[in-house]
């Protein structure tokens, strides 16, 4: 494969090598990218010559080493050249009942060539952000960037000084989408890769809409790849995003997600890590209207040597707004967890209800699980909790099940399978709860282990 | 069935039970009484093979077979059953899920295939008469919120379903009213088979007018003190235990 590397440089600060590569490459980048993703580009240039890659000096970065995965030679495929693959081929979806509109993203290109066949409502678009960029700058122009500024995040300014292509998803006023729209990320190469993938969702005022992302991996290469949403929920509108990574140990996923939240919205934000190498997923959403609700959970099972970091801010900006937070890990053999979430109640955010849990069950000596739940309340009228529990499994009832004739595997399979069902149970789409069950069942039985693409599918 | 020769075990170090003898034959209901601290729990808890309980002596041999080399879970497929004096809760776990997970795993250790779904829901069904428990009860967790009564009828449903050979009760009378101790034992005596044995651990004689056992053992101090017929019972209701401490019985206290 073509892919241009960046060479090297180590102890120059963190990151040098990609200030290199831009200035080396940013007119071959620009000339496969589309003029509104050209736009921002030298800014965030010059934003991350200036923020280099998040150390772990920044609070928000405490628990993931980010340089130590940004370190190795990985190749970029900046020339946009077509990587053989077919999708719809390898990804046959047989998971009875679930009958989603399915939609392919390969590395960062989204997969044009062949499209699920029912329709969409009228002005809904799912497509290729570069594409959209081109066809509808209209919609692009003033959201692209406005959330994950540049400015502010090093892994931000990064992907925007790389970003040439990524998933656009539209969904005009009061239309609402019955059909889940299911969007399979695949990392895809013949050489280690470095992937900088975009995504933008808008969804209007009154409309509805539920997404489905699911990350796969399907070459034993390293992998490593960042991807910045930005997500737009307008007045009445209601948004369920599910994210499910399903990679391998070789693979580093880097993703911020921005969610910006109107006037009576309501999202659902489902995380949900099976397998993987290293995750570090930050979730920031900004309650921006009065009476909206937000739920976020997430469920993380790790072990061997794979390390996840949920990263999640929930700013209340204005009153009478909820939001509920439930993560739960399971941790095993050397496994490494972070959970660090702040609930931020603004001046004047008065009758805010927020409740914030984070409960992880550490099966080894060996396994870490740090946990950092924070309130911080400006308002003197509120509703606000959290908590978090660190602990192991319970012997007395892995005792009563023996006794009972259940062999200890199976026991304490049953126990974290009944750890996480809570988080299971906050999955509305009911093909896909029973889809999970069965798959983080298979994943406690140690028969997902390594990706053998998407299993949501086969 | 089983017999056990010269039992010691401890428990963090210290000794509880100091060479116990207890033989238990097909078709036999068995009652161990004895004072708190006794060691009754810890003789149930070394039969069913509790991790915390160490044995530093002694045999017991189940139906021919070295009982103290088997794990929990072989001697459940066994057939021994323990209706735990404190039924732990599981949260997250059905007991519809827990009950198919025990019951095939029985059948697994016989060579049989998993009980089929239709078959098993009604086994369910027709089980949790015996003890008139809840239809509810299947989609709730194992005990999470029971009620004392509830719990102690849960455990007599799942001897029910699993339908072992020897079956020990420890202290199911306790925290029981009439009327659910009634159910209680009733459930047990309709499960009785002429194979099948029991050991009843309990400090009253309520339980035993129910269950009327064949031989009752006195547990102090880690051994059994005196083994008897029926009579036993009532010995103790009228005089305590001490007559068993000292042998010679004051006959005016």
């Amino acid at each position: 494969m073509d892919v241009t590397t960046p060479s090297p440089r180590r102890g120059q600060g963190e990151g040098v090598q990609y200030i290199e590569l831009y200035a080396e490459c940013r007119e071959m980048i620009n000339s496969h990218a589309a003029p509104l993703l050209n736009e921002p580009r030298e800014k965030a240039y010059e934003d991350f010559c200036r923020l280099g890659l998040p150390t772990q000096k920044l609070e928000r970065y405490k628990y993931t080493n980010v340089a130590e995965s940004f370190a190795p030679d990985y190749g970029l495929n900046l020339r946009h050249i077509d990587i053989p693959v077919s999708p719809y081929k390898t990804f046959r979806c047989d998971v009875p009942n679930l009958s989603t509109s399915l939609y392919f993203v390969v590395n960062d290109r989204f997969y044009d060539k062949v499209l699920p066949n029912a329709p969409l409502p009228e002005g809904v678009l799912v497509m290729s952000l570069a594409e959209a960029c081109v066809k509808y700058p209209h919609l692009i122009e003033g959201k692209y960037g406005r959330l994950a500024r540049s400015s502010k995040d090093g892994l931000n300014a990064l992907n925007t000084m790389f970003c040439q292509d990524g998933l656009f998803v539209y969904v005009p006023q009061n239309t609402i989408v019955e059909r889940p729209l299911q969007i399979i990320n695949i990392l895809r190469s013949d050489v280690d890769l470095m992937v900088n993938r975009r995504v933008l969702i808008v969804v209007e005022d009154g409309a509805e809409v539920k997404l489905l992302f699911c990350d796969h991996a399907i070459d034993d290469h390293q992998f490593l790849a960042t991807q910045i949403s930005e997500v737009y929920v307008g007045e009445n509108a209601h948004l369920e995003l599910y994210e499910l990574e399903e990679t391998h140990v070789k693979s580093h996923r880097f993703s911020n997600m921005y969610v910006d939240q109107q006037r009576n919205s309501t999202t659902t934000i489902d995380s949900l890590t099976l397998h993987n190498g290293l995750t570090r997923n930050r979730t920031d959403v900004t309650l921006s209207g009065e009476y909206a609700e937000t739920r976020m959970f997430g469920c993380v099972i790790a072990d061997k040597k794979q390390h996840v970091d949920n990263n999640t801010l929930i700013d209340h900006r204005m009153p009478n707004c909820q939001s509920t937070e439930l993560y739960k890990y399971v941790l095993d053999e050397e496994a490494v967890g972070a959970f660090a979430g702040r609930v931020l109640v603004r001046e004047g955010a008065q009758k805010t209800t927020s409740q914030e849990t984070n409960a992880n069950l550490v099966a080894t000596d060996t396994a870490r699980m740090y946990t950092q739940p924070m309130l911080e309340i400006y308002a003197d009228d509120v509703k606000c909790s959290h908590g978090s529990t660190v602990g192991q499994l319970n012997n007395e009832a892995l005792f009563y099940m023996r006794q009972r004739g259940i062999p200890l595997d199976e026991a304490r399979m049953l126990l974290k399978f009944a750890f996480v069902g809570e988080v299971l149970d906050s999955i509305t789409l009911e093909p896909l709860r029973d889809r999970l069950r069965y798959l983080v069942e298979k994943r406690f039985r140690g028969l997902l282990s390594k990706c053998e693409g998407c299993k949501l599918c086969k | 069935m089983l017999e056990i020769r010269d039992l010691h075990a401890s428990i963090n170090g210290k000794e509880i039970l100091k060479g116990v003898n207890l033989t238990v034959r097909d078709g036999e209901v068995h009652a161990l009484m004895g004072q708190n601290g006794a060691g009754k729990s810890t003789l149930s808890n070394i039969i069913v093979g509790h991790p915390a309980y160490e044995v530093t002596e002694g045999s017991i041999i189940f139906n021919g077979q070295d009982l103290l080399a088997m794990a929990p879970e072989e001697r459940a497929h066994a057939g021994i059953f323990l209706s735990f004096q404190q039924p732990v809760e599981i949260p997250g776990v059905s007991m519809n899920n827990f009950m198919r997970a025990a019951l095939n795993a029985k059948r697994k250790a016989q060579g049989l295939d998993p009980i089929p779904a239709t078959e098993f829901l009604k086994l369910m069904r027709e089980r949790r008469k015996i003890v008139e428990l809840d239809s509810k009860l299947a989609n709730r967790s194992v005990n999470e919120g029971f009620s004392g009564g509830e719990k102690k009828r849960n455990e007599i449903f799942q001897m029910a379903m699993l339908e072992p050979t020897f079956a020990i009760l420890d202290e199911t009378d306790s925290g029981l009213d009439v009327d659910a101790l009634r159910i209680v034992a009733e459930g047990f005596n309709k499960l009785r088979k002429p194979e099948t044995s029991a050991l009843v651990i309990t400090h009253y004689q309520r339980l035993l007018d129910y269950l009327r056992p064949d031989i009752i053992h006195v547990l102090i101090g880690g051994q059994i003190v005196h083994t008897g017929g029926p009579e036993v019972a009532t010995m103790i209701e009228q005089g305590g235990f001490d007559q068993f401490i000292n042998p010679t019985p004051n006959p005016q206290k």
